[in-house]
């Protein structure tokens, strides 16, 4: 591999790259990202390879597996360029005629394309499906273009133009100024001020520094920091080396969940094409800059996310926050001044630095500026990865990207901000969605997870859900955290269960509040919001818990009872065939009758009942229709 | 497990104390848990007292201490996956495997987890069995997806 030495090297190079490029040759894109993985993109890709040899086209069309394009409900992607058709849901099987098809013939396969479920009608280009059309993909657009292990292809999209312009004409104050003017934010979760922050480990006291790169990335229902590690980490590592520059560090660290291996791997990758150009490792572009980077997994702690506990962790310790401050800008990693960045920040370093704060903060609001990228998923159609600028309202991302709820069901609340956020109902829905507005809500921007949730979502059951995970989560070094965590949990588990008593919402707002205002850190400051947000806006539900023991939303197991309607069922023997623990007698001409004593709730006969009859119903807080008399059951 | 892969790892890390969880995790990747033995040799490998490689190991939720089974059984858990339905998934799961979440059975078949969220929230609810993804998962279907995992 050739070192590049300069950054007149480095255009040479690109230009090299470019000029070996057709871009009006044909080039078959597929999503490999790990969703689409999950639902086969390997044996598509294998299927690819196979017909492009058998169908002797090879010459006459590339094949690049890409990141994640994040409409990962409608994966395998594919994407043909220049004209950018767009095929979803690809089977193996389908790969033979997209190549005599499109590739030889240039005609569309129709049943391939999106159909708009409202409309009917179809979209052959990504920019014409409606989830696409809607967003500003500044940060995750690269994604779809690039192979995430190929170099060249990240220089062929403009890669390491920011870093060689930080490095050549800007001094490293210059850096933070632009960051700090570019009005940046911290894409974690509090949503600091990145520049403020830098500025404090530049200014911190010391010879030695670091940076690092939070992708531990642990809400449940947030994945576009591992779409961005999976998909593009050349322009994460970018990104860091522009801050290391900036604040004086000289080594950087990336910790990634163990859980995301193909971002361990594609960043590894990433990592040694880089060192055996000389993009890391010593006198970088021939600049003076030395910087290297090391990759460090996550064993498995949501607490990790938090940056003292992710720092101790980096040392080799079990993952305890301490007290802020001192910050980690002064005293972090191994007692150094260092400065700590979530995935999506980074990634948009090189974006601020190659086109000035000035057309950065251009986009977004007075008080958050640039784009977000939000994981839309939950009960809304079209789930997946949305970015999408600052100001947009939560009703727009719903119903224009996302397609509103599926199956007629009506929206109850979207819950964002992860486990440290809150629920946001109907009413609210007009909000323009950045960090102090939704804070203003009661609910956050956290990392981006935004769960949409319907009419059969119990949003007490969402409150005990939250307090479970993070009671499990709660490293156990403070009092209020573990203990306040563990109690209010208790309470919700019994007004799920039925067990709630008067008092309990006080109970519960006395202890939100001393968790809240007693913990050492975030994760325990932040734990009451699911409880203080669905009292704020649900309150009625639950009173239904705990005056009526009903569950409105008619999801709480111990609540609720499976009936099958004597006069509508036509013994049909579907819900029986489904039931795994044999709770339904029925026979032929036999009309079915649940035992409740064997029904374990799980739901699986109201979905097998065929929708002409829907004799099977769920009941909550009113007497079970005792069962029909053995003599009575025959029909016809 | 034998003591030269052991030591094989250690020394891929350079034996470094700092590099303990990232030495930990690869065994537990390659033996599937952590033997006693493995943390005895670390420990005096690495000059670094049990009672933090206990503490280590039993703070992060990757590491087992106790055998697992031949098939790993992971349903999500995650916030998406829990608005559609992945407890019943889980119940499913652990009435057809007779195996509670976070168990493994005497047989070492099976081993049940739950994971807080794997990153694949579109296709919720999700089950990985044995590294392989199932997406929009029924609890009617886990039966089938079990037949041959025996």
């Amino acid at each position: 591999m050739p070192r590049i030495n300069s950054c007149a090297e480095l255009e040479v190079l690109r230009k090299d790259i470019l000029s070996q490029r057709d871009p009006d040759k044909p080039c078959i894109t597929l999503c490999s990202g790990s969703a689409c993985h999950a639902t086969g993109s390997g044996k598509v890709a294998a299927a690819i390879e196979q017909e492009i040899t058998t169908q002797g086209v090879a010459s006459e069309v590339t094949f690049r597996r890409t990141g994640c394009h994040g409409f990962c409900e409608q994966g395998p992607i594919v994407v043909i360029y220049p004209e950018g058709t767009c095929y979803l849901k690809v089977k193996p099987e389908d790969i033979a005629e997209i190549i005599t098809q499109t590739i030889k013939e240039q005609k569309i396969v129709e049943r391939l394309l999106y159909v708009d479920p409202n409309t009917g009608e179809k979209a052959t280009v990504e920019a014409d499906i409606p989830f696409y059309k809607n967003q500003e993909r500044l940060v995750l657009g690269p994604n779809r273009k690039i192979d995430p292990k190929s170099l060249d292809d990240f220089l062929a999209v403009g890669g390491y133009q920011a870093l060689s312009k930080a490095l050549f004409e800007m001094t490293p104050e210059q850096v933070v100024g632009e960051v700090k003017n570019a009005k940046l934010r911290g894409r974690g979760g509090a949503g600091f001020p990145s520049g403020l922050k830098w500025e404090f480990a530049r200014n911190a006291p010391g010879d030695k520094k670091y940076v690092v790169v939070n992708c531990d990335e642990g809400d449940p229902g947030a994945y576009m920091d591992r779409s961005l590690m999976e998909g593009n980490p050349y322009s994460v590592i970018e990104g860091l080396m522009i801050g290391a520059y900036a604040i004086g560090a000289n080594e950087g660290y990336f910790y990634v969940r163990q859980e995301y291996p193909l971002a361990v791997q594609n960043l590894e990758i990433a990592i040694k094409k880089a060192e055996e150009h000389g993009l890391l490792g010593q006198n970088i572009l021939g600049s003076g800059f030395d910087f290297t980077v090391k990759v460090h997994r996550g064993a498995g702690a949501f607490i990790c996310g938090e940056e003292t506990a992710l720092l101790k962790s980096l040392e080799g310790m079990p993952g305890e926050p301490n007290s802020r401050p001192p910050f980690p800008a002064i005293k972090g990693l191994w007692g150094k001044p260092t400065n700590i960045n979530n995935v999506e920040t980074w990634s948009n370093i090189p974006l601020i630095i190659n086109q000035g704060a000035e057309a950065f903060s251009a986009i977004g609001t007075e008080g958050s500026k640039g784009t977000k990228i939000f994981s839309l998923v939950g009960k809304v159609n079209n789930t997946g990865l949305v970015e999408v600028a600052m100001g947009v309202t939560l009703r727009d991302i719903i119903y224009k990207i996302g397609g509103g709820v599926p199956g007629g069901k009506k929206f109850k609340a979207v819950q964002t901000g992860g486990p440290s956020g809150g629920c946001i109902p109907e009413d609210h829905l007009d909000i323009k969605v950045d960090f102090d507005e939704l804070t203003q809500a009661g609910a956050m921007m956290g990392s981006g997870g935004m769960i949409v949730m319907d009419e059969d979502t119990c949003l007490v059951d969402l409150a005990r859900y939250f307090l479970g995970f993070l009671s499990d989560e709660s490293c156990g070094k403070c009092n209020p955290c573990r203990e306040g965590i563990r109690q209010m949990l208790k309470i919700l588990t019994d007004i799920t269960n039925g067990l709630g008593k008067e008092g309990d919402i006080e109970l519960l707002l006395e202890l939100a509040e001393t968790t809240k205002g007693t913990s050492l850190c975030a994760l325990g400051k932040t734990a009451p919001n699911p409880v203080l947000s669905t009292l704020n806006h649900f309150k009625a539900e639950y009173e239904a818990h705990i005056k009526e023991q009903r569950c409105p939303a008619l999801s709480c197991k111990k609540l609720i009872a499976f009936h099958i309607d004597p006069d509508k069922c036509k013994a049909c023997g579907a819900c029986v065939k489904k039931c795994a623990p044999q709770a339904i007698e029925g026979g032929k001409k036999r009309i079915h009758v649940i035992d409740q004593e064997k029904c374990t709730k799980c739901g699986s006969c109201l979905a097998a009942c065929p929708k002409a009859f829907g004799a099977v119903r769920k009941i909550s807080g009113e007497p079970l229709p005792s069962p029909i008399p053995e003599e009575s059951r025959s029909i016809g | 497990m034998d003591t030269a892969k052991i030591d094989q790892i250690i020394n891929k890390h350079n034996a470094d104390a700092g590099s303990l969880i990232q030495i930990l995790l690869d065994i537990q990747s390659e033996n599937n848990w952590l033997p006693k033995e493995a943390l005895t040799r670390i420990s005096e490998t690495l000059d670094v007292p049990m009672s933090r490689i206990r503490h280590i190991t039993t703070f992060y939720k990757t590491f087992s201490l106790v055998p697992k089974g031949r098939h790993e059984i992971h349903v999500c858990t995650g916030t998406a996956c829990h608005v559609r339905g992945a407890e019943n998934v889980l119940e499913a799961v652990e009435t057809a495997t007779g195996v509670k979440a976070g168990e493994t059975d005497p047989d070492l078949n099976y081993s049940v987890e739950t994971v807080g969220c794997i990153g694949c929230c579109a296709l919720g609810p999700v089950v990985v069995v044995d590294g392989e993804y199932h997406g929009n998962i029924a609890p009617a279907q886990i039966a089938d997806i079990l037949q041959d995992k025996k």
